[in-house]
């Protein structure tokens, strides 16, 4: 355990807790546009997995990184279009149908995987890693929080980006009014269905974007059900940021650290067992909500689906 | 943009000017009801034309079509002579239709700036000044003021109305629908809506003011439409009324309406039937309140038995608080309650209730029942585990059946059995089912929180008299309404509520009038007056 | 959110199952409806899953016919999916409770987990010291415990505190999960072989067999507690009041009821069954429990729950089905080289065809009335 203050513990942790964290980051950014048009979409954790394997087959294939998040874009928005003409089109219950997307989704993925992949494993080639001169050479945080890859960073300006959008657009008011009373909405003359729609299939975007990044550069391959609740982290993390982008990139840090504490106490040769330091994000999470769950403010029409003129 | 004040020059003919809504033969069913029944009708630019009907006449239906939430399913619509298809609410108001619905269409959480430009695309940023610029002018017009930073919610209702007026004049609407816009209102608040509509139509807009109060009907409208049971009973042009006064207008209104006479549907006084023995006892009550709900102190009240004590008071002021602490459904900060005698403050719900302090919600399906459930379980959903419907536990589904079917034989309920979930019945029937369970076994005293709300006129009437009835017997009747009307014609003594207190407890002298607006001004918080409350 | 029977989320007019087949529409036979809402989907079902089977280049057709053959059509088979039915028998009668009594009990794979670990880690301990069924009884009384224990932070979050119980559920069954195996590893490892895993409870002191097959009599023990659990929901004044406050939890407090009370009963119960449910696993089938062990049954019985409408005989009957689909592919995984996750893929296509298939009966419905 002396080892627990060096270069190498330090940068391992920090490089470890972004990594774990963006695909977190991303999860909770999807989740929480949903969630603030007023549909709760468990389904996200498929979204990511579908993600992560379209990431990871299209990376294989076509040998570009990029394209390979493009296909886990892809992957989770073909995903976010069932639930989309399932929960919003059609009005069935949000969370059975999550349950099933995120079921179904592991099952296929595993499938596939299986007959494609199973007898080789092949890795994907170490992601590029950006060179920000100056800050990519200070100690101990220079490389791990500058020398990531840009994607990193491109998911960090989705937060401002975000931000920006709900607060200053007509955007942000559309999705609360969504989430809050769709009746109101509908009368105004806005379209409940349609901003919907789109918070879902942003939040399928955002979903197979993260999962492509944990495939493609956390891991460098395809496991099945390589995502293992992050998904429901990123649920967690929209839900408690009570409609702020920051909050969910601070959430997503804090967590992402607790669960880098694995490798990194590793690193520092200590013999706390795996499992246990597995469970330190979750008890977070845990006692992140007991201490705060009750403030957790959630949209008065989550989870309802919106039928005009219903009597 | 033309504001306002430019549509003052505009010199429009009634016919054929900007906003003339042609309403052709419209028919519109629902599963089992015609709810609009070959209607014909005009609104034309200039006119506050009034649609007078009873709850359940298809005003809501027709209101529906006109702002593009349903479409007819015969017949069509016409805008300034051109038919018109208005599919959608963006339809709507695309044709210069506002519609204000009777329950807010605002979102509680957005400020008053983000709900006066909701529905605009969600690209754009709201414009800040320019709709600044143009609340000056409605300022100066219509007298509406509007703080626009606050939060809708924290608004009183009267001001969430007028932001649904604001809305409908920034778009530059034509044609203004109020649906049952008095309701939240106090007598001065419908006065001063009634002289806004008239500012309005003389802008140039059309006002379609929908409502059941017949007197409301005389004083706000140029022209009055009738419709009974969906179809069009008649119509009442502004020569016409112009003609008459205001006693004359209403017997024809109600001859349309009824087919019958004013006098069978007055307000007519009710004897009291008043005993000597005090039956309930608040001493002091106060609860708790919140960012929701408001908090009630210092209730001190005494109920006799055979005697109805009316609540007057503007909904949201502490009535359904009281009555819920009053029946033990909500925690108590201080005070006593007692019934007969016997402190209950302390007891549970089930406790009370078996000591005879019922409960009858106004809020039927959401609070008084479960929708999902035969009427049998409903009628017996607040003695669970008690026999002998249940015997150690286990029910026994023959005796609920027997007593739901009982029941239902007394209170005249229209419904096909017993096992038919209770979400499938009207609210009149909805409502005679809780009634019966609140009466059954020995009840004392009944708190009723609107009960006739929503209902047709035979139930109205039906329930107004079984209310007397039970008085009669020797209950205590607690009776809340937003209806000033109905506790004029039930209440020995009227309580008014406001802010959570009492403003006053006077005995319904048979003043008229004159006791209308004392207790106006009460519900607004004017006048303390406070009598004994003996 | 409340929980509705159908899977129409807060559908605009309310309509109760129960009443429906007693007063049947005129237009629309009830053996239409049936086809409509419950065998249609289940064939739907099954092509959609038989389209990926092909296109990873697996005959469908041997696929499923293997699997029909390996699980009902074969004596051993059969057995197997009998005894198979015990825990997920068990977890569906946890999954009614919560479920009829609008509580959403995502996290039934963690306590299913550490009721396991708990009869696991004591049973073994206390042969000879008692008799035969009490260190039976003592270990799912334990499983039970431990279950309930495991969820009384979702529960008081909920009951008090109005937190949503589908994430903290979830995220205690992760974390329970984790425990469970590092409870294997650390604390209960059984001192005398070299794999991670608790003391073996012997053959002759797990539950015993039902007469001469091999089938565990946790079966019959499965059975009565779904079928409890149906007639406790449906027959007596608890079962009411938990439905009730699943259904209107409005109504339930303008009735009288304490809603968190009730609330808290409902967690205790449903994570209680879940724990007995490990503990049927373990003391009936496998003796001892391996670290990393993680059947996951907990997921995959809520679709089945929903298919029945969350009626107790419906769920049994689904239950038999979808043991035999498990023990079929756990065998076709190693024959015909098609991992057992298909089975995910199927019951999510179940449920998908499911609700498809309500949707359709809804509209026709309201298209009548």
């Amino acid at each position: 355990m002396s080892g627990l203050l060096t270069e190498a513990f330090l940068s391992s942790l920090f490089t470890g807790a972004i990594v774990a964290a963006i695909p977190m980051l991303l999860a909770g950014l999807g989740e929480q546009m949903s969630e603030k048009a007023g549909v709760l979409n468990i389904g996200i954790e498929g979204m990511m997995l579908m993600g992560a394997y379209m990431g990871f087959l299209v990376a294989f294939q076509t040998e570009s990184l990029w394209m390979g998040f493009l296909g886990g874009i892809l992957g989770g928005v073909l995903t976010a279009v069932v639930m989309a003409v399932l929960c919003v089109v059609l009005g069935l219950n949000q969370i059975v149908i999550g349950i099933g997307l995120t079921l179904g989704a592991e099952g296929l993925t595993a499938l596939l995987h299986h007959f494609q992949f199973s007898r080789t494993y092949p890795r994907l080639p170490a992601p590029e890693r950006l060179n920000i001169p100056g800050l990519t050479d200070l100690p101990v945080i220079g490389p791990s929080l500058f020398g990531r890859h840009l994607i990193v960073y491109l998911a960090v300006l989705a937060v401002v980006v975000l931000a920006f959008l709900y607060r200053r657009t007509n955007l942000g008011m559309t999705l609360r009014a969504a989430g809050e009373r769709p009746a109101a909405l509908d009368v105004a003359g806005g379209n409940v269905q349609g901003i919907r729609i789109f918070a879902v299939l942003f939040t399928g975007a955002m979903a197979g974007l993260g999962g492509a990044y944990l495939a493609n550069i956390g891991a460098g391959l395809f496991i099945p059900f390589m995502t293992g609740g992050a998904g429901f982290i990123g649920i967690v993390l929209a839900m408690l940021a009570r409609g702020r982008p920051l909050w969910v990139l601070i959430g997503a840090l804090i967590f992402g650290a607790a669960l880098s504490l694995t490798t990194a106490l590793q690193v520092a040769g200590s013999n706390i067992p795996t499992d246990v330091i597995q469970m330190l994000p979750f008890a977070a999470v845990m006692l992140v909500l007991v201490l705060f769950g009750r403030r957790a403010k959630l949209p008065s029409a989550l989870g309802a689906a919106y039928e005009r003129g219903a009597r | 943009m033309p504001n306002a004040a430019e549509n003052l020059t505009e010199n429009l003919l009634p016919e054929t000017g900007a906003g003339t809504i042609g309403v052709h033969g419209v028919t519109k069913r629902f599963p089992g009801v015609i709810a609009v029944n070959n209607v014909s009708l005009t609104f034309h630019p200039g006119e506050v034309h009034v649609l007078l009907g009873e709850n359940g006449a298809g005003k809501s239906t027709l209101v529906g079509i006109l702002a593009g939430l349903q479409e007819p399913d015969e017949g069509y619509l016409s805008i300034n002579g051109e038919r018109t298809r208005l599919s959608s609410p963006s339809a709507s108001l695309e044709a210069g239709i506002s519609t204000v619905f009777q329950h807010s269409m605002l979102v509680p959480t957005l400020t008053v700036l983000e709900n006066l430009t909701l529905g605009a695309p969600w690209y754009e940023r709201p414009p800040r000044d320019r709709i600044a610029a143009r609340m000056e002018e409605l300022k100066r017009d219509f007298a509406l003021s509007l703080p626009l930073d606050a939060i809708t919610g924290e608004l009183s209702l009267g001001q969430q109305q007028q932001i649904e007026i604001a809305r409908a004049l920034l778009r530059d609407s034509k044609v203004l629908i109020l649906d049952e816009a008095t309701s939240m209102l106090t007598p001065q608040g419908a006065q001063e809506l009634g002289t806004r509509m008239q500012k309005l139509v003389k802008s140039g807009l059309a006002v379609i003011f929908i409502t059941h109060k017949l007197a409301e009907a005389y004083r706000y409208g140029d022209r009055i439409s009738v419709l009974k049971q969906g179809a069009l009973a008649g119509e009442m042009g502004p020569e016409e009324l112009k003609s008459m006064t205001e006693d004359q207008a209403v017997d024809e209104i109600v001859r349309l309406m009824f087919g019958r006479e004013a006098g069978a549907t007055s307000t007519e006084h009710r004897e009291s039937t008043a005993r000597e023995e005090t039956v309930l006892n608040v001493d002091g009550l106060a609860t708790q309140g919140d960012a929701d709900v408001m908090g009630i102190e210092d209730i001190t009240l005494a109920l006799k038995a055979g005697e109805i004590l009316g609540v007057a008071g503007i909904d949201g002021n502490g009535q359904k608080q009281l009555a819920e602490a009053m029946a033990g459904q909500r925690p108590v900060t201080a005070g006593r309650v007692t019934l007969a005698g016997e402190d209950i403050t302390k007891a549970t719900v089930a406790q009370r209730r078996r000591k005879g302090l019922r409960y009858l919600t106004d809020d039927r399906l959401e609070e008084g029942s479960v929708a999902a459930f035969p009427i049998s379980e409903n009628t017996v959903l607040k003695d669970i585990g008690q026999p002998p419907f249940w015997v150690n536990g286990l029910e026994r589904p023959h005796r609920i059946a027997q007593h739901a079917r009982d029941l239902i034989a007394k209170f005249s309920v229209h419904t096909p059995g017993e096992t038919t979930p209770i979400g499938r019945l009207s609210g009149g029937n909805i409502q005679k089912v809780l009634l019966g369970r609140e009466l059954s076994g020995d009840a004392r005293v009944v708190v009723f929180n609107k009960p006739t709300y929503g209902l047709d006129l035979q139930n109205i009437d039906k329930s107004r008299q079984r209310i007397a009835e039970i008085a009669e017997r020797g209950l205590g009747v607690f009776l809340i309404s937003t209806d000033l009307d109905e506790l004029m014609a039930l209440s020995d003594r009227i309580l008014v509520m406001e802010g959570g207190r009492i403003r006053g407890i006077v005995d319904n002298d048979g003043t008229g009038e004159a006791l209308r607006l004392r207790i106006g001004r009460m519900m607004a918080g004017e006048e303390e007056h406070k009598q004994a409350t003996e | 959110m409340s929980m509705e029977e159908d899977m129409m989320s807060g559908s605009a007019d309310t309509e109760a199952r129960a009443a429906d087949s007693a007063t049947p529409t005129a237009e629309r036979s009830a053996f239409q409806r049936i086809l409509t809402v419950t065998v249609g989907p289940i064939i739907a079902a099954f092509i959609l899953s038989a389209i990926v089977l092909m296109l990873v280049g697996v005959n469908p057709l041997t696929y499923y016919g293997y699997i029909l053959e390996r699980s009902l059509f074969s004596g051993l088979g059969l057995q197997q999916t009998a005894t198979r039915m015990a825990p997920l028998l068990f977890l569906c009668a946890s999954l009614i409770i919560a479920f009829r009594a609008g509580i959403w009990n995502l996290g039934t794979d963690g306590q299913f987990l550490l009721g396991a670990v708990a009869s696991a880690a004591t049973a073994p301990l206390l042969v000879g010291v008692l008799p035969g069924w009490a260190v039976l009884l003592v270990g799912f009384v334990l499983a039970a415990l431990v279950g309930a224990v495991w969820s009384i932070i979702p529960a008081l979050l909920k009951a008090y505190q109005g937190v949503n119980e589908i994430i903290t559920t979830l995220m205690m069954s992760f974390l329970g999960v984790l425990l469970a195996s590092t409870l294997v590893k650390l604390v209960f490892r059984d001192p005398s072989t070299t794999v991670p895993q608790t003391r073996t409870l012997p053959v002759a002191d797990r539950l015993p067999r039902l007469f001469d097959t091999s089938i565990s009599s946790g079966l019959i023990w499965g059975l009565i507690a779904v079928v409890a659990v149906h007639l406790m929901m449906t027959r007596t004044a608890f079962g009411l009041r938990l439905r009730m406050v699943g259904a209107n939890p409005s109504a339930a407090t303008h009735a009288g009821l304490s809603v968190p009370l009730l609330t808290m009963a409902t967690f205790a119960l449903s994570a209680g069954l879940a724990g007995v449910s490990g503990a049927s696993e373990i003391l009936g089938v496998a003796g001892n429990v391996r670290a990393n062990w993680d059947p996951a049954y907990g997921l995959m019985v809520i679709p089945l729950v929903f298919l029945a409408r969350f009626d107790g005989y419906g769920a049994i009957v689904l239950v038999f089905f979808y043991s035999a689909l498990m023990i079929g592919s756990e065998s076709a995984a190693r024959r015909l080289g098609v991992p057992q996750d298909f089975t995910l893929l199927l019951v999510a296509s179940l449920l998908i065809c499911l609700g498809l298939g309500e949707y359709i009966d809804h509209r026709k419905r309201r298209k009548e009335r």
